[in-house]
């Protein structure tokens, strides 16, 4: 332990710099997978809400199945899987990227699902009979009065799920992607220094994560009292 | 062969093989729990203590337990640790790298349940008489009790789900046999669906019980 | 003259529990009429239904003699959707007994939004509006400030210029100072006052008795889903005919 601060003088300008190489794939991965979570989200917190049964079955049939599996076991899923299934299709484009940010984007969407159908919900039913008692139509009502609103109650929730995410992209190194975990078990074995380097990787992810749970502390101190 | 003649074929083969894994899943899982609840009641209490340079250790931990990945933890312990001595087993590592990350959870979880009901009935208990210690024990705890155990089961659910990164050390648990079977049988659809509907059975149960305690909760307040 | 709002025979049921039972009324253009009642008697579910907040279990509502809220269609009546509806209430304005401002705009946005999305008014033209209504009601020193930051009675007058602002034919208002604290309903019962004597048309649900016979040109008194007692407040207010009635005003009165 006290060898540590040594071994970093003699190896972190070798290290650093291509950890952090890889520390932006991990970014790219967070970025890609949140913008689909956020897509399916809301595609699917509609789906819940809609009259017909059978949409809103099915997307709480997949709502709770993307939540009930643990990521690593959707990742292996979504990636795998489809390949096997439909031989016949050319699966060139399918990179472990691609099913990483799918199966990461699924699972999100899942959360973010709820997350986004409970926003709707906490609003007071008398906002939306204020809004259609003034002759609103319920598409101008959910687009003034409601969406307004619910984005403001959704947004801490969504950011900590953002913060999650940011962690939950370690996982894509268990089906081979190449981002800043792998590279760290690669440098790790190669210089036989596996503590340091990972305890490396750690504060790498820490400096990554903490600035986003501090914005996320902030929101939802403004958040909570603007209501 | 298609994939459901397969699966009718291998799959009762399949299912009792990864079934094979449920005992290891299991003690990683209950191991590591009984860690966090425990070691994550005592990294509350220190952040709750009334002397405030001792709670800048408990908030460190939290911040940096739950800002970094618990795959990194993991492998700091397994990996790491023998590099100052200390070799500790796959199962080892397993639950107390899940057990430190879930403490930093857990005691977060603890001092929301212990300060929603602080004031008011501490007050009220102060005012008969108590002690401090003992309102804590007999008036605070039991209440915040109640309060925390639908957290504290959807956090087990997740320590369920958590259970499945561990082969990445050693642990030869449902996802580490899967893994060996597809290199067995070559047939990863079939596999892993059948590995994700272990996990389904066992995780969707937990969910439901868990959103019966949260309705019990809110019926309470 | 056709009444400008007519409710002929309407019943309302939630499930086994029956909440309107038959209530027919007729309203003329500038009239104005106070509901009074114990709780549960319906009136708050009457009003509800001449803006189709609650759609009737049957009975037919008819603004300046146009049906509204339903269609004929095959020679059975349908209840119009949401988005039909929409229209119509256009022009019934309506005060709830909790406010309903849209916390996320200020008084002024308050006042605006419906004219501009459904009006069609521009900006400058609703802002105009919008502050013409604002000073009517006390406020127009208030029109940055958003709902949060505003009492009660503030809250609710910006409420009422809202609804005035789309220039409505009949102003309903559902026990508009029953979540006041006391020294706040004066304020917003001047306001009501103040459009009586403009000549708005005018349904008020209420439990301010004294201000319901100062104000109305009818009182009417309903119970367990009917009508009991209606006619001038001199008369259902001082000299009530039916028991019922006089139960219940003593028992206001000895509140």
């Amino acid at each position: 332990m006290s060898k540590l601060p040594q071994i970093y003088a003699e190896n972190i300008h070798r290290w650093l710099p291509e950890l952090l190489w890889f520390a932006l794939t991990t970014l790219k991965i967070a970025l890609v997978s949140f913008a689909l979570a956020v897509l399916v989200g809301l595609a699917f917190a509609l789906l819940r809400t809609s009259r017909i049964v059978l949409l809103r079955g099915l997307a709480t049939a997949y709502i709770e199945t993307a939540r009930g599996l643990p990521i690593v076991v959707l990742l292996y899923i979504v990636y795998f899987v489809p390949p096997q299934l439909f031989p016949g299709i050319n699966w060139q484009w399918f990179t472990d990227f691609t099913g990483a940010v799918l199966g990461l984007g699924l699972h999100g969407g899942a959360i973010l699902a709820e997350v986004f159908r409970s926003g709707i919900e906490a609003l007071h039913k008398g906002q939306r009979e204020a809004a259609v008692s003034l002759g609103m139509t319920p598409a101008q009502s959910m687009t003034y009065i409601i969406l307004p609103q619910a984005t403001r109650i959704v947004l801490p929730p969504v950011a900590n799920y953002a913060i999650g995410l940011l962690k939950d992209t370690s996982l894509c190194s268990l089906i081979g992607v190449n981002e800043i975990m792998n590279d760290a078990k690669s440098i790790a074995f190669a210089d036989y220094q596996p503590m340091a380097v990972f305890v490396l990787v750690a504060v790498i992810y820490f400096v990554m994560s903490y600035p986003l749970s501090l914005i996320v502390r902030v929101l939802e101190r403004r958040l909570a009292v603007s209501r | 062969m298609t994939f459901w003649q397969y699966l009718e074929a291998k799959g009762p083969y399949l299912l009792t093989t990864l079934l094979g894994g449920w005992p290891q899943t299991a003690i990683v899982a209950i191991g590591s729990l009984l860690f966090a609840l425990i070691f994550g009641l005592a990294v509350a209490l220190v952040r709750l203590s009334a002397w405030r340079p001792l709670r800048w250790p408990a908030i460190a931990y939290i911040e940096f337990f739950r800002g970094t990945p618990a795959l990194v933890q993991l492998f700091v312990i397994y990996f790491g640790l023998p590099d100052i001595g200390l070799s500790p087993t796959p199962l080892q590592a397993a639950i107390v790298g899940l057990g430190m990350n879930g403490a930093a959870y857990l005691a977060e979880i603890y001092r929301a349940g212990i300060e929603s009901i602080h004031r008011g009935q501490m007050e009220a208990a102060l005012a008969l008489g108590l002690t401090p210690g003992k309102a804590m024990q007999h008036i605070v705890l039991p209440q915040a009790v109640r309060t925390m155990l639908p957290p504290i089961t959807s956090f087990a659910i997740v320590l369920l789900k958590d259970t499945s990164i561990v082969f990445s050390v050693g642990v030869v648990e449902i996802m580490a046999l899967a893994r060996n079977l597809v290199t067995e049988t070559l047939h990863s659809a079939a596999v892993y669906l059948i590995a994700g509907l272990l996990y389904l059975c066992m995780t969707i149960p937990m969910s439901r019980l868990a959103a019966r305690l949260e309705r019990q909760r809110q019926a309470w307040q | 003259m056709t009444p400008l709002l007519r409710v002929v025979d309407l019943h309302k049921s939630f499930g086994e529990l029956t909440v309107l039972d038959g209530i027919s009324l007729d309203v003329e253009r500038g009239q104005k009429v106070s509901i009074i009642g114990p709780s549960g008697s319906g009136k708050t579910t009457l009003l509800r239904c001449v803006n189709y907040l609650e759609k009737p279990t049957s009975g037919h509502i008819y603004i300046d003699g146009t049906l509204i809220g339903e269609k004929e269609v095959g020679g059975r009546y349908v209840h119009l959707s949401d988005r039909e509806l929409a229209k119509e209430r256009a022009d019934i304005g309506f005060v709830f007994q909790r406010f309903n401002l849209f916390p996320h705009l200020t008084a002024l946005g308050n006042v605006t939004i419906a004219p501009q999305k459904v009006l069609g008014l521009t900006r400058e033209a609703a802002e105009a509006r919008g502050r013409e209504m604002l000073q009517k009601v006390g406020l127009g020193h208030k029109i940055d400030q958003y709902p949060e930051r505003l009492s009660g009675g503030q809250q609710q007058r910006v409420a009422i210029a809202r609804a005035l602002a789309m220039q409505p034919k009949l102003m309903l208002f559902d026990e508009a100072t029953s979540a006041l604290d006391p020294e706040l309903i004066g304020e917003v019962l001047r306001v009501m006052r103040q459009l009586a004597e403009e000549g708005s048309t005018m349904v008020i649900v209420t439990h301010e008795i004294q201000f319901a016979g100062e104000v109305s040109d009818r009182v009417i008194f309903m119970d367990h889903g009917k009508i009991v007692e209606e006619g001038p407040p001199a008369q259902v207010l001082s000299n009530p005919q039916l028991p019922r009635t006089r139960e219940f005003l003593k028992h206001i009165q000895d509140r």
